[in-house]
């Protein structure tokens, strides 16, 4: 990747305007994060406001994804706080993040292996789904109509995200670029305030990825989600992003839109000097 | 002829007992990667409680009602068995996220030797019966179609029945419903069904009451055939060549390999047994397992490699 190498994103300030950009949804603050010696995240600070694209930068290994891990409850933060909603938000596990309506995909593929496409996004209804065991296991009515409620939105994600054809098939036999997709499904169906999406264009070629931007922009623009964006393609984050921030060896050296992080000097020395 | 195939069904209604152990042990292992040596002390609890609440309650009702005291006796080794889910949970696999499956292993051992232990301190250490009525008759079938027929053990048949009923049961639970789902997503990829909300606290407490409830069927029919007693364990641990054999991670392999073991016991023992003097149904189930490994360390339908035991 490199900083000058960005033509098509010409229209950065454009894709800003007109977006809504609400209160701040979540405030990090002095976040530290170590694992044994290493450090992860030294004193981080930022925050992420409701609608918006929120972009996380940064050369490999500068701790995007645990942050990403943080937010969603993965990793705990040694020092700092974080806020939600003005609350300050206890230690929780992820599980607990996505019933705040918290939902993520990840680096590398985490879908459900076993399970075919339509599965691995029903996955995502748990949450909302209220019969207890002994309904299911009897197959009662009420169980019966809330699987088929829950399946007529996971459709809807299929339509959505054009994936009809391969809705049946098991995920693992799916290629790379169609997984990502489905991975992306099964965090929607959960219908989430905040989307936290780690390199989702990874891997991905040129059409695949701009499939991958226009699911992110209509998800924006038609659901008004918060989506959080960790991507290496500078490209796309100058085209897609309200904010961006940028990390380097686990420290902050960048904080704004596109266009201030473009020309900020510690931000160009970094992706220069880490050979991308 | 007619007693070859009398041995087979021997064997696969015997197997069918197995795959339902085994299917205890799979779901464990699947949703928490442990392999659990407990089925065994398990049984051997399930089976004592149902004995002696089903006799306690028979002696408050005056004998009157074997039936009610019988229902009463599941309702209590039911709840004995939720206790136990619960407090494995709590107590052990809560505090081990994420540790080497070895350390798992080693744990299970303990969780067998304090059931064990806890188990005969209050239900008793002597030998108790299991009365729920099990015919203990021979019939004869097929008897137009084999010279002289074959003979089948009615408690048998009816206990095999009664696996085949459970493993049908809860193979459905697990691929039709919204809970089954779940745990296969669990088994699948804990980090991912975390982040839709899964919580994995809760779906361990379901896996170990599901295992509770195999080897309370399993203890309830080994119990009223050859009486509650400590060795119940052993022949619960015969299982155990069973997933090795079927795979670890695998429904199917579970229920095949049940079958095959369950088999191969039987011929092994009548057609090999006179040759290598007799107790050979004990070890012959391991070797057929190990022959299975060398070919196939996975299993027969296991996935890849286990790097976990
Ligand atoms: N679970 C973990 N255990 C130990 N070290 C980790 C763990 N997760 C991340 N790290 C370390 O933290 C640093 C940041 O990693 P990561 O957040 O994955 O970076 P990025 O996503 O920006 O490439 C790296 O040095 C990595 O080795
Ligand atoms: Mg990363």
């Amino acid at each position: 990747m490199n900083m000058t190498d960005t033509n098509s994103s010409s229209t950065a300030a454009a894709s800003a305007p007109g977006r809504r950009q609400g209160e701040v949804i979540l405030d990090l603050q002095n976040i530290s994060l170590r694992f044994g010696g290493v450090k992860a995240l030294t004193d981080i600070s930022f925050n992420i406001r409701e609608h918006e694209v929120r972009a996380i930068i940064g050369p490999n290994g500068a701790g995007k994804s645990s942050m990403l891990n943080v937010i969603n409850g993965v990793y705990h933060p040694q020092e700092g706080r974080i806020m939600f909603r003005g609350e300050e938000r206890k230690k929780m596990e992820p599980h607990v993040a996505a019933q705040q309506g918290i939902a993520r995909t990840f680096q590398n593929i985490a879908l459900f292996k076993g399970m075919s496409v339509l599965d691995n996004i029903m996955t995502g209804r748990n949450l909302r789904m209220k019969c207890n065991i002994f309904q299911q296991a009897l197959w009662l009515g009420p169980a019966l109509r809330e699987e088929i409620a829950h399946r007529e939105k996971v459709e809807e994600i299929v339509d959505f995200l054009e994936i009809q054809h391969i809705r049946k098939t098991p995920v693992g036999a799916l290629p790379y670029g169609l997984q990502k997709r489905v991975d992306l499904g099964r965090a929607l169906a959960m219908e989430p305030q905040i989307l936290l999406l780690d390199e989702p264009m990874a891997g991905m070629n040129v059409e695949e990825k701009q499939d991958m931007c226009r699911f992110i922009l209509d998800i924006s623009d038609q659901f008004g989600t918060t989506i959080v964006l960790i991507e290496h393609d500078m490209g796309v984050v100058m085209d897609i992003s309200d904010r961006v921030v940028v990390l380097d060896y686990g420290k902050k050296i960048g904080d704004g839109t596109p266009h201030e992080v473009r020309n900020n000097q510690d931000v160009i020395n970094a992706y220069l000097g880490s050979g991308h | 002829m007619g007693f070859f195939i009398e041995t087979m069904l021997g064997g696969l209604m015997t197997g069918m007992l197995y795959a339902l152990v085994a299917l205890g042990f799979v779901l464990i292992f699947k949703a928490s990667g442990v392999f659990n040596f407990a089925q065994g002390a398990m049984v051997l609890v399930a089976a004592l409680a149902m004995a002696r609440f089903s006799e306690w309650s028979n002696a408050a009702l005056g004998g009157d009602s074997l039936f009610l005291a019988n229902v009463i006796g599941i309702i209590g080794a039911g709840a004995v068995m939720f206790l136990v889910a619960w407090a494995v949970e709590r107590f052990v696999l809560r505090k081990l996220v994420n540790q080497e499956g070895a350390t798992l292993l080693m744990v299970t051992l303990g969780i067998a030797y304090v059931l064990e232990g806890l188990g005969q301190t209050f239900f008793g250490s002597e030998i108790y019966s299991i009365n729920v009525g099990m015919p203990k008759d021979p019939v004869i079938m097929f008897e137009g179609l084999i010279e002289g027929g074959v003979m089948i053990n009615k408690e048998d048949f009816i206990a095999a029945a009664l696996a085949a009923v459970l493993v049908g049961g809860l193979t459905l639970f697990f691929q039709k419903t919204a809970i089954g789902r779940a745990l296969r997503a669990v088994a699948d990829d804990h980090q991912a069904a975390q982040s839709v909300g899964i919580p994995l606290n809760k779906t361990w407490v379901i896996v170990w009451c599901v295992a509770g409830l195999v080897a309370l069927v399993a203890g309830i029919i080994w119990g009223s055939k050859m009486g509650v007693q400590f060795s119940l364990v052993t022949v619960a641990l015969r299982a155990l060549p069973v997933v090795i054999l079927g795979g670890l991670t695998s429904v199917p392999g579970a229920i095949v390999g049940g079958l095959i073991i369950g088999v191969g016991e039987k011929l092994s023992e009548v057609y090999l047994g006179p040759f290598v003097g007799g107790g050979i149904e004990i070890w012959f189930a391991y070797v057929m397992a190990l022959i299975v490994l060398l070919f196939r360390p996975q299993g027969l339908f296991g996935e890849k490699i286990i790097n976990r035991v």
